[in-house]
């Protein structure tokens, strides 16, 4: 083969450059895209007592081409009292979740973050020690300080703040206090590594103007952080919406959170079909703040800051 | 700051710590328990650690978990280091948005969501070709999909801080991109890569939901048993295997930053020495 052929050849081929994006690119693609494809395929289907338990959308029986799509699903989905109450009260405990974690979150980083260069790593240390150890081992801890006969209560009895022991497992409150617990970590880090790489010259500046403490930090840091504080706060809100684990070992029959809706809808009914539907209305619903929190980490990812 | 100012300060922290650790102390105080009501004391005992070697439903549960943690942990290095390149280095190409959307959406969409869609496309696949069955391979799969996008981004965010310099200085001395890559890039980022590994690895031996969804009748993993036990309450034994969790990850952190510093304080060194030299 001559030369020429084979260069003609190779330019067929793609590039070096092409392989190298692709490869990690098809990845994503069969694994998390493809799925998706799936999920909305099947939601369009009917449940049947088979294996898999879905009837086929598109079926070639007796020489015709059958397609039957259903759109029920998304019907009760969208309409149905469960599946409703149980998206709102996901949205307001992630909501809540998230403004506590601020709440707590913010001022704990911005202490840490201004202390002593030499504390501050050992602090960031004990902050991030609980996110390693794991996270079900530690929901689990929260049983033995919520119950009636637990810490918390034997805590307050002994101090006589009450009379009797406030339910605080297997409800709401339980709940809530679970969520933050678990979630302030993954806002913690990502606001820690912006609020210590802040310019403290500007602060100088506006004290030597004459501002007051209070005054630099609402016109200065705050606004300054505002977009940690976006990417921060919607990576505890997003995946607080669908949190399964805490609302079934820390809440309450009455604290439904989607996440636990979709699965006994998906593992107990065995409804396919209805989870699909539920699943892409779960997208659907938080696509708007993941589309922010991607244009939030694309600025963040491209400016460096 | 004022002096009250800092005390508020250090009391405030003082109050997030507490919150922080009460529920992992509570785990190690009461793991040595002799009763097995949780909240009652009632002597120092070790049965419960005991208990835990000869309970085999959990330690074969174990087994299969630290296995599919370690692939977990390689895989999702791999690819994600391979995907946090992509990104770092072409800055614009077909399809970029539709990349970084899939590297950021794991990160935040509910693990749910993932896990049912992922399910779907095993048995889709299996309706269709008959394979895979759902058991170790899905798992692994699911895990490193979780995993994936932290890694990714850590080494997004390592590679554009770094220097291009010593990249473009290998390729003038005549090393090929992928020469470059393994004797310049990767060494670089090895703190990244391992951090990465260690999340990985911590993520899939902890996940509950994805593991739930994707594991066949044989395959029982650590979370899922313990899971369906603490369902039921207080179980001394979690407490017993909680408390030596919560030792190891602990040993692992502090030796971690320990060298971590370590290594920073050398190079911070390394370069004042090099600054210095005319």
């Amino acid at each position: 083969m001559t030369r020429r052929t084979v260069s003609r050849l190779r330019s067929w081929l793609p590039s070096g450059r092409t392989l190298v994006i692709a490869a990690p690119f098809l990845f994503l693609l069969i694994f998390f895209m493809v799925p998706f494809a799936a999920v909305v395929k099947i939601s369009f289907a009917d449940p049947q007592m088979s294996i898999p338990p879905y009837t086929p959308i598109v079926e070639l029986k007796d020489d015709s081409l059958r397609i039957s799509a259903t759109l029920a699903h998304y019907r009760t989905v969208l309409t149905d009292a469960l599946y409703v109450d149980s998206y709102l009260y996901s949205l307001e405990v992630a909501a809540l979740t998230t403004l506590i974690c601020l709440l707590i979150g913010y001022p704990a980083c911005y202490l840490i973050a201004r202390s002593d260069p030499s504390r501050r790593n050992l602090l960031l240390m004990a902050v991030m020690l609980p996110f390693w150890t794991s996270y079900l081992i530690r929901v689990y801890a929260w049983i033995g300080l919520l119950k009636n006969q637990g810490l918390i209560n034997k805590f307050l009895l002994w101090t006589h703040v009450t009379g009797e022991p406030i339910k605080l497992y297997h409800n709401n409150w339980g709940l809530l206090i679970g969520m933050v617990y678990n979630y302030l970590p993954y806002l913690m880090l990502p606001l820690y590594a912006h609020l210590v790489k802040m310019d403290l010259t500007l602060l100088e500046a506006a004290r030597n103007l004459g501002a007051r403490p209070w005054q630099a930090f609402f016109t200065i840091t705050l606004p300054m952080s505002a977009r940690a504080i976006v990417a921060s706060s919607l990576l505890v809100f997003i995946p607080a919406v669908g949190e399964y684990v805490i609302p079934e070992i820390l809440g309450g029959s009455n604290s439904l959170m989607i996440g636990r809706v979709m699965w006994d809808v998906f593992s107990v009914n065995n409804d396919w079909p209805s989870a699909s539907a539920a699943t892409c209305a779960l997208v659907l619903l938080l696509l708007l703040p993941m589309a922010l929190f991607q244009r939030v980490q694309r600025r963040e990812m491209t400016s460096g800051l | 700051m004022t002096r009250t100012d800092k005390v508020l300060g250090n009391a405030f922290l003082g109050l997030v710590f507490l919150f922080l650790y009460v529920p992992t102390i509570c785990v190690v105080v009461y793991s040595f328990n002799e009763s097995p009501l949780g909240t009652v004391w009632s002597g120092f005992s070790l049965k419960w650690y005991a208990a835990l070697t000869t309970d085999d439903e959990l330690l074969s549960a174990a087994w299969a978990s630290l296995k599919i943690a370690l692939a977990t942990a390689f895989a999702s290095v791999f690819v994600g280091t391979w995907a946090g390149f992509v990104l770092a280095r072409f800055r614009k190409f077909r399809g970029l948005t539709l990349f970084t959307a899939m590297i950021n959406a794991p990160l935040v969409i509910p693990e749910v969501i993932q896990a049912i869609s992922l399910l779907l496309l095993f048995v889709a696949l299996q309706q269709a070709v008959g394979w895979p069955a759902r058991g170790m391979f899905t798992i692994w799969i699911g895990h490193t999909m979780l995993c994936v996008s932290y890694v990714a981004i850590t080494v997004q965010s390592r590679l554009s801080s770094m220097d291009e310099s010593l990249h473009e200085v290998a390729q003038v001395l005549g090393a090929t991109p992928l020469r470059v890559f393994f004797d310049i890039t990767l060494p670089l980022i090895s703190q990244a890569l391992i951090s990465g590994w260690l999340l990985s690895f911590t993520i899939s031996l902890d996940d509950v939901l994805m593991t739930a969804f994707l594991s066949g009748p044989e395959s029982t993993l650590l979370p899922i048993v313990v899971f369906s036990r603490v369902k039921l309450g207080l179980n001394p034994e979690i407490n017993a295997l909680g408390t030596l969790f919560i030792a190891a990850v602990t040993v692992g952190v502090v030796v971690n930053n320990h060298l971590m510093m370590k290594r920073q304080r050398r190079r911070d060194l390394e370069m004042a020495a090099l600054r210095s030299t005319p």
